[in-house]
């Protein structure tokens, strides 16, 4: 029944194909109706292949199909094939539901704009590349995914290319990006030399025989990271992110908060083997994460637009789900990888709806008391946050919970406290977004004010889905103190995730370090409830009191000016200098003097053509006599 | 009893007075009788050669030289006819159409 | 007997192809070539082939040199043209002539003996000539008529006055 898993891709590559040739010419009507229904067929055959998959036995091992042997040079082989085994199974299914939930919303959001049909062409492009990618059986059709859905990201943020900004955040996307994945490549190019394939299977069974050696994979499994820092915009490579919200807010949701930045979790999740293999670059990837948790949260704090605090929240989310990784709870952090696609999704479409509702207004600054206006938009975006600050019950409890939890079982303490304290701000930067926005005095602009409407239907109905999902979606994976049989999820994932070594914590521990993250949830909300509807005044006074501190957040710690100061100026002044001495002078130069030289020997050669039949006819002779000449001696 | 190398030497020195006849001259006219000349001095060596090996099919050969180097005057005479018509002249310093 | 014969047809020959050169009168310089292709046709008659030596003479001297001097005469220049007069151009001619003449002299005596010419000048019947030219050389014979007919046809095409301009 599973065994059809591999049309799964194709369904939405064949729609983007059409609409890249002929949407522009098809009625919008149709273009919505073939791009959403692409990817609900999509989802219907991986739902249907799920349901083969939890049919079969477990001992089958995972389901490869391979379409056509691709690459076959000398020793090295790679198929064009596709494995469907529980991991790839939950990815397919969140890419292709989240997904087409987006889409349906994009069908309101995106109704007024006249590249309609490239959009969603690029959306379904986005769609078959991020399926290729969880779908792949080998490394390298994973970095074609992985590269597709970089590509598709660069056209989608630089959607609006005409504005500046959009064009320039496009690129800034793809260039960090390519400079993670020149480790990736590094990566896969080791891997490919010692274990022979990229294939998962050689992988793993490349380490079961000891093919490779814990340093080689050390190496191999830090190079590979590097690559998941630049698509999963962790520390340093996550300046791009940010910059991304210049894309359509749809896209925001889909590409940068679901599914193409979780792309770097999945696959160090996929090569789990590895990284527990490695032993030392685990908790390297605990750190990194740990680290960009906080240190995006820092900068959330500050954020007056919109849709910049949900960035940085992304970022910051995602730390965590490379804190899970790190520690070895690989499928708690692809259970928080979960239900982030829902929570973080709902947050930023519902961030569209508002923004929507007033004309295109990103700036908090300029919103308030929004609560009456928007019945629908408000009370999805209030589940969405309380999701996403760890109230318990939702979703975002229990992902959160598991992975710090695991983190403090692993005796990592110093992450443990890094995530609780990611923990208390995140929950204050989300309220902080929800009051500033519905409650308190209106700051509207007039204008704004005078077109304020509720978002149609076919905006507030996905919305409304996937806050359903927000709350529900966590009770696969209930924390272990409820019994061993509660974590449905991580029990799915076992014969892909090979557990690490589990920490065993009493019941009263487990028990405690559940309390303290309610604790702290409930601490950032009342700070954030303190600060903001209390006593408004308590933020200026702060910011006051520490105005050097507050800059720093605001200007994300300067490390973009850092970068272009230490990077991005060096390279474009050089590349200058080089254009004008090498490029212009030498290359110009020789192909120029060739061409001269061509025309100063012809006009030499000219002087021989007199006109002159007689002459012509003595240099025959002369070549006659020559030749009579060489064939004699 | 001649020896055949007699005949060649012959051949070789009137072919090159042929040469010699064609740098030298400067009219149309004289050049293809020049070119008839080194006709005739190959014509010589042919036949030398049949008599020398006892090769007959060397006469055969000569008898289509001469055929074909009558064709081949009557159409150069032709044209030279043309050339004059249009040119008034026959010096060859004066068809220089092709300089460059 | 044959030799003395030889010696006195050769030095004809060249010395009218000298005079030939020599000479700046178009006529004169025809009348020179005719004398020397008959001269060419006994030396062909020596090497024993009487049907070329008289194909040479009827066709080369009596048909091609009319054909010239009727052009001549229709051309009618008054005065000659005289020989080229440029110092460089005929140095150079000069120059190779000289070295491929040495050139062909030496290949024609370096190259490996040859034997004698027949004593008796039997000379080759016109039949066995013809018995060749019509079973191994029938092709390159048809086609040289054919050849022939189209020559004439281009000759007459090419020099004939267009009736409209």
């Amino acid at each position: 029944m599973a065994e059809i898993f591999w049309l799964i891709p194709f369904v939405p590559a064949a729609s983007a194909l059409v609409l890249v040739l002929f949407g522009r010419r098809l009625p919008k009507r149709y273009v919505s109706f073939q791009a959403c229904g692409a990817v609900f067929v999509s989802f219907g055959l991986a739902a249907f292949s799920f349901l083969g998959l939890l049919n079969a036995s477990p001992e089958h091992g995972p389901l490869i199909k391979t379409l056509f042997s691709w690459i076959g040079v000398g020793a090295f082989k790679a198929g064009f094939s596709f494995q469907f085994d529980p991991l790839s199974a939950i990815m397919a299914l969140v890419v292709t539901g989240v997904g087409f939930l987006i889409h349906i919303y994009s069908v309101g959001y995106m109704s007024q704009d006249k590249g309609y049909a490239r959009y969603f062409a690029h959306l379904n492009l986005f769609t078959f590349a991020m399926l290729v990618l969880v779908l792949a059986s080998n490394m390298v059709l994973m970095f074609v995914g992985w590269e597709g859905v970089g590509l598709c990201s660069y056209l989608l943020i630089g959607f609006w290319f005409e504005k500046p900004s959009a064009a320039k955040a496009g690129m800034k996307a793809f260039i960090v990006n390519r400079i993670g994945d020149a480790g990736f490549v590094l990566g896969i190019l080791f891997l490919v030399m010692t274990v022979g394939s990229s294939e998962f299977s050689a992988i793993e069974a490349a380490i079961g025989n000891g093919l490779l050696s814990q340093g080689l994979a050390t190496l191999i499994a830090i190079l590979l990271f590097i690559g998941a820092c630049g698509k999963s915009a962790q520390l340093p490579l996550h300046v791009w992110l940010p910059d991304a919200m210049e894309g359509p807010t749809p896209v925001s949701a889909l590409i940068h908060a679901a599914t193409m930045v979780t792309a770097g979790v999945y696959m160090v999740a996929r090569l789990n083997v590895l990284y527990t293999f490695s032993g030392t670059v685990g908790p390297i990837v605990a750190l990194v994460g740990a680290l960009t948790a906080v240190f995006a949260a820092t900068m959330a704090l500050v954020q007056n637009d919109i849709k910049r605090v949900l960035a940085y929240s992304t970022i910051s989310q995602l730390g965590y789900m490379f804190i899970g990784c790190g520690v070895g709870a690989y499928a708690a952090g692809i259970f928080h990888l979960y239900t982030h696609a829902f929570f973080k999704s709902l947050l930023f479409l519902a961030a569209g709806s508002v923004i929507h509702a007033l004309s295109g207004e990103q700036d908090m600054r300029r919103m308030g008391g929004l609560k009456k206006y928007l019945p629908w938009t408000y009370p999805v975006f209030l589940v969405g946050a309380v999701a996403i600050a760890g109230v318990p019950f939702l979703s975002g409890f229990f992902s959160k919970d598991a992975i710090l939890t695991q983190a403090f079982g692993q005796r990592q303490y110093v992450i443990w406290v890094l995530g609780l304290a990611g923990a208390v701000m995140t929950a204050f930067y989300m309220f902080r977004l929800i009051f500033l926005t519905f409650y308190g005095g209106e700051r509207l602009d007039p204008e704004a004010k005078k077109h304020l409407h509720e978002s149609p239907k076919v905006m507030t109905v996905p919305l409304a889905i996937l806050a359903f999902f927000s709350i529900t979606a966590g009770y696969v994976g209930l924390p272990a103190v409820l019994g061993k049989k509660a974590d449905v999820f991580g029990r799915f994932l076992e014969p892909v995730i090979k557990p690490a070594a589990e920490g065993h914590l009493g019941l009263g521990t487990e028990w405690f370090l559940i309390l303290i993250s309610v604790v702290v949830a409930f601490l950032g909300i009342f700070i954030a409830h303190a600060f903001y509807l209390k006593k408004p005044g308590i933020p200026h006074g702060l910011v006051a009191r520490f105005p050097r501190f507050y800059k720093l957040l605001y200007n994300k710690y300067y490390v973009d000016e850092i970068y272009d100061g230490a990077v991005v100026n060096p390279l474009i002044t050089g590349s200058e200098w080089i254009y004008g001495h090498f490029d212009l002078k030498v290359i110009d130069g020789t192909v120029n003097s060739s061409a001269s030289a061509a025309g100063f020997f012809g006009k030499i050669l000219s002087y021989l053509q007199t006109g002159l039949v007689k002459d012509y006819a003595l240099i025959f002779l002369l070549g006659i006599v020559i030749f009579i000449g060489v064939l004699l001696f | 009893m001649i020896p055949a190398s007699y005949f060649f030497l012959l051949s070789v020195i009137l072919f090159v007075l042929g040469i010699i006849a064609f740098f030298l001259k400067r009219d149309l006219i004289t050049q293809l009788m020049s070119v008839e000349i080194m006709l005739n001095a190959a014509n010589l060596a042919f036949l030398a050669l049949a008599k020398s090996s006892n090769f007959l099919d060397a006469q055969v050969i000569v008898f289509f030289i001469i055929t074909v180097a009558a064709a081949e005057a009557a159409i150069g005479l032709a044209i030279i006819m043309l050339i004059f018509r249009q040119k008034k002249s026959i010096k060859t310093e004066d068809m220089r159409s092709m300089k460059g | 007997m044959m030799i003395l014969l030889f010696f006195v047809l050769s030095v004809i020959c060249v010395g009218s192809v000298l005079g030939m050169i020599i000479s700046k009168n178009q006529a004169y310089s025809a009348l020179f070539l005719v004398l020397a292709f008959s001269c060419l046709g006994g030396l062909f008659g020596i090497l024993g082939a009487p049907f070329m030596a008289v194909v040479q003479i009827i066709i080369y001297a009596g048909a091609i040199m009319v054909l010239f001097i009727f052009v001549i005469m229709m051309i009618n220049l008054r005065k000659g043209i005289s020989p080229e007069r440029k110092k460089w151009t005929l140095a150079v001619s000069a120059v190779i002539a000289v070295v491929l003449l040495a050139e062909l002299v030496f290949a024609v005596l370096g190259a490996s003996p040859m034997p004698e010419t027949a004593a008796s000048a039997s000379g080759t019947s016109p039949t066995d000539i013809g018995r060749l030219l019509f079973t191994k050389y029938l092709y390159p014979f048809e086609i040289t008529s054919v050849l022939i007919i189209s020559a004439l046809v281009g000759a007459i095409v090419l020099v004939k006055k267009r009736e409209k301009e």
